[in-house]
């Protein structure tokens, strides 16, 4: 095969593979930013919070880590009610510089938290031999971990379109979003709604980062590095749009693996030049309402 | 004659809902012009055309003549035309007379100043405190607009818009939200407005609107339903029909 | 007696007058030169962030732009100083940081005439995107910017020529105390201008502006740039204090350390940057040795309690103090 048509496959590989990481994770942040405009700033650590659970699961209770991912997922999921019910509720009024403080304190005690207990090293999680190693496709190998996360984002996109464009809750966050006087007013449970939302994204999120361990490494400081990444993909996707998430976080994951390929000193500086392109031609993102 | 403010052919779509059609409307100075109209005919829209908030998809706006549909807001309101909000657009936080303070000293410039102190521009303060005089409303100069009465803050905001020493004054609902028992402070000074002034006014309430107008038009999905003179619009049936329905009954009731 | 009227009046025309309170961050900071002649690089550091905070105060207290890049300008500052010595030989301090001001002032009206047509998340990230592209090119350009080791071994000249600097940083503390003096004053009298008032005005409520005719654009743009010029020059001493500069000073932890500074302290009132970024600096000196997660435990907790219970800030929780001490005592 020619080299730079290898190169470009493993970079669409890689590619994909983040992709599916940042599409997991920003959902549910989009979701819930698109539903009740309230801008979660501790979304990361959700994310972070369910990466440890993962950690303390396989490491300690010797779980697999697909069980272990379902079990922090769903922790996150029921832990999240909490805050929602308690503390973020008393702030949908606030204005956006409250939320985004109110968040980032949260945020930094999680990290803080997390550190006393788990430290600043990072971690990694064992892998059963079916995720360890290489893949064969046929034409190439594929290492077995990421090809994993694609397959599992493929499907979680395909229920996640199910959800959303066909069943009954999905026609109303969706109303929701569009117009959210308008869903009161014609008897959705909004508040519900967004519980549930927020749980259901929380989940995700955890899922996200219990995915990123063998991805990225895991340390706390995870919750605030890679939630400007969430919040870019959010932003340039479009507030409250699945399928805005998900090419964003297509075009960043992408564009970014090449980027480093190409030019690794410049870190991270596409997704950023990228960022600002998109939202000076399109302030709401690719599919968010103006 | 140029008309102070000339409105023609607009209109204005949000994708296939046309919301404004082909709307010609026409104020002459010192008009005393009422806009009416069912619940969504698209006053507000229309104001909002007007005034700069919303582009038009087609159609012209003049004011004194000169073509100002492609300026902005900021920029219609230094030439001479300002607007009352349906609900209150203030600034809550800051007492009554900075309020018009701002209002004024936008108007001359003077708040582009960055070095003198505001408190030294005694031609502004004492043109905003004439303004509270004339309103009757000194004694609320220093209270913060969050603490008045609602119907008191509605007066704050048509007090804004005479500190701009407007030539044509759109006026959306300046009753609305006002208690009975303190709308007639709006009223009176809706009634005593300079003469020279072309005002427009979105109302509801038909007393307001026959004792006021010396012209009406009526404006209904969007599109201007007719225009003329109060009697005449009085005596039309189909206005009745479309519009003054439950005013019909007002009337039954009270003679 | 005076008539309502004149009362009114009178009260506009006092307004910016000095009250002796403003007296005492002044005093202060000159008695800790007395009472604590060994932290004056300390010292130092702390008046650099107050004016950092202080920048930011005048865009998000007062005109009420919220963002999370500010230390872009601090940073450009710093490097304008950093890089005239390295490549200029420039070490003259004063026309150093005044270059810095300026650069960073310029990007500022470039970069907010972009970015100031757009508000919340979209502005938001635009601001993040901006500080981190630049540290990131700074990155590419690592035989420039030094990277993240830095530029070290960075030296001045004497200010004037003749206040040399000591080991101790005490010419420094009186330098950078003037210097802020300085600003202070400039940031004093537009807050009190009638510009002041719009910038205000825009943050309670922008539609009214627009409606009144206020260009609204062209004040936060011109807004932004006086307070990127401001976060220069706090970056610039920044670099002659240290006499060293990193890529860090871009960091977006820089950024929301001096919101979390100025929230604390009470935005929209100038001195809340003086006792934010106080406080914070040395319950940081103070607690961050101690354990570095336990103070970061508290910063978050700070925030959240700030958040919910104090939304004006410490300032704010004074002002209330006093004002029931006024109530009790009439």
């Amino acid at each position: 095969m020619p080299q730079f048509a290898t190169i470009a496959i493993s970079v669409l590989f890689d590619g994909l593979a983040y992709a599916m990481f940042l599409f997991i994770t920003s959902v549910g942040l989009s979701i819930t930013m698109g539903l009740m405009g309230f801008v979660n700033l501790a979304h990361g650590a959700f994310a972070m919070a369910g990466g440890y659970i993962v950690v303390s699961l396989t490491r300690s209770l010797g779980i697999d880590i697909v069980p272990s991912l379902i079990i922090s997922s769903v922790l996150i999921a029921l832990v999240s009610i909490p805050f929602e019910r308690g503390l973020y509720r008393r702030l949908y009024k606030a204005t956006d510089l409250e939320q985004v403080l109110l968040t980032i304190g949260l945020a930094f005690m999680a990290i803080a938290a997390f550190t006393y207990f788990y430290g600043p090293i990072p971690k990694s999680v064992p892998l059963p031999p079916w995720l360890q190693g290489d893949v064969n496709l046929g034409f190439r190998a594929f290492p077995a971990y990421r090809a994993f996360v694609i397959a599992l984002g493929v499907v979680l996109i395909a229920v996640l379109w199910y959800a959303f464009e066909k069943t009954n809750i999905g026609a109303k966050i969706r109303a929701a979003v569009d117009n959210r006087r308008m869903a009161e007013s014609v008897g959705i449970n909004v508040d519900r709604l967004f519980t549930l939302t927020f749980a259901l994204g929380s989940g995700l999120a955890a899922l996200g980062g219990g995915l990123a361990i063998q991805l990225f490494g895991l340390t706390p400081s995870f919750a605030v590095l890679y939630l400007v990444l969430f919040l870019i993909v959010v932003a340039v996707g479009g507030l409250g749009s699945l399928k805005g998430t998900l090419v964003a976080a297509l075009v960043i994951g992408i564009i970014d693996t090449g980027g480093k390929y190409a030019y690794p000193q410049a870190g991270n500086f596409f997704i950023y030049m990228v960022t600002v392109i998109v939202l000076l031609i399109r302030p709401a993102g690719f599919y968010g309402r103006e | 004659m140029t008309a102070a403010l000339e409105v023609k052919d607009l209109n204005r779509s949000f994708g296939a809902l046309h919301v404004t059609r082909d709307v010609d409307l026409t104020l002459e100075r010192g008009a005393r012009h009422a806009l009416i109209g069912p619940n969504g005919a698209g006053k507000t829209t229309l104001v909002n055309l007007i005034t700069g908030v919303l582009k038009p998809s087609a159609g012209r706006v003049s004011l004194d003549g000169v073509d100002i549909t492609n300026t902005t807001q900021a920029e219609r309101a230094r030439r001479g035309l300002a607007r009352t909000f349906q609900i209150n657009q203030l600034f809550r936080g800051l007492t009554v007379l900075e309020n018009i303070c701002l209002a004024v000293g936008e108007r001359d410039g003077h708040t582009n100043n960055l070095w003198r102190p505001a408190g030294s521009k005694r031609i502004v303060i004492d043109e905003a405190l004439d303004h509270l005089q004339s309103l009757r409303m000194v004694d609320d100069a220093l209270k913060l607009v969050r603490e008045l009465p609602y119907g008191r803050q509605r007066l704050v905001e048509i007090a804004m818009a005479l500190a701009q020493r407007p030539r044509v004054l759109l006026l959306d609902e300046p009753a609305a939200g006002v208690p009975s028992s303190e709308s007639h402070l709006i009223l009176d000074v809706v009634a005593s407005l300079d003469p020279n002034i072309a005002v427009l006014i979105i109302e509801h309430d038909m007393d307001v609107v026959f004792r006021f107008a010396k012209e009406i038009t009526v404006l209904v999905g969007g599109a201007v339903f007719t225009q003329g003179t109060p009697d005449a619009i009085r005596r039309d049936e189909r206005v009745r029909e479309v519009y003054l329905g439950q005013e019909h009954k007002h009337e039954h009731r009270y003679g | 007696m005076p008539t309502a009227r004149e009362r009114a009046a009178e009260y506009l025309v006092r307004r910016h007058y000095f009250v002796w309170p403003e007296a005492l961050p002044w005093v202060i900071a000159v008695a800790c030169f007395f009472i604590f002649p060994d932290r004056m690089t300390f010292g130092s550091q702390v008046l650099i962030m107050v004016m950092f905070a202080l920048s930011l105060d005048l865009i998000l207290g007062y005109a009420g732009i919220v963002t999370l890049g500010h230390a872009a300008f601090f940073g450009i500052g710093a490097y304008t100083v950093a890089l005239g010595f390295t490549r200029l030989g420039w070490s003259e301090p004063l026309s150093g940081i005044i270059a810095g001001g300026v650069l960073a002032g310029l990007v500022g009206i470039a970069v907010g005439w972009f970015m100031l047509r757009y508000r919340a998340l979209t502005l938001l990230m635009l601001t993040i995107a901006f500080a981190a592209m630049l540290q990131e090119a700074g990155n590419i350009r690592s035989d420039f910017s030094g990277g993240y080791d830095g530029l070290p071994g960075l030296s001045f000249d004497p200010l004037f020529g003749t206040f040399d600097y000591d080991l101790y940083g005490h010419t420094n503390y009186w330098y950078v105390l003037i210097v802020l003096a300085i600003v202070f004053f400039v940031v004093r009298r537009i807050v009190y201008s009638p510009f002041g008032q719009a910038l205000t005005g825009i943050r309670e409520n922008v539609r009214r502006m627009h409606a009144i005719g206020s260009p609204v654009h062209r004040r936060l743009v011109t807004v932004y740039a006086i307070s990127a010029a401001i976060a220069g020059i706090a970056g610039g001493l920044f670099t002659q204090t240290n006499a060293y500069v990193t890529l860090t000073v871009f960091d977006f932890d820089i950024s929301a350390k001096v919101m979390v500074m100025l929230i604390l302290g009470g935005t929209g009132r100038l001195y809340g940057a003086f006792l934010g970024a106080a406080v914070y600096m040395i319950m940081e000196d103070k607690l961050s040795k101690m354990s570095p997660a336990f103070w970061q435990f508290g910063i978050g907790l700070l925030l959240v309690l700030v958040v919910m219970f104090a939304r004006r800030g410490l300032l704010g929780i004074a002002e209330d103090w006093a004002r029931k001490f006024k109530r009790g005592r009439a």
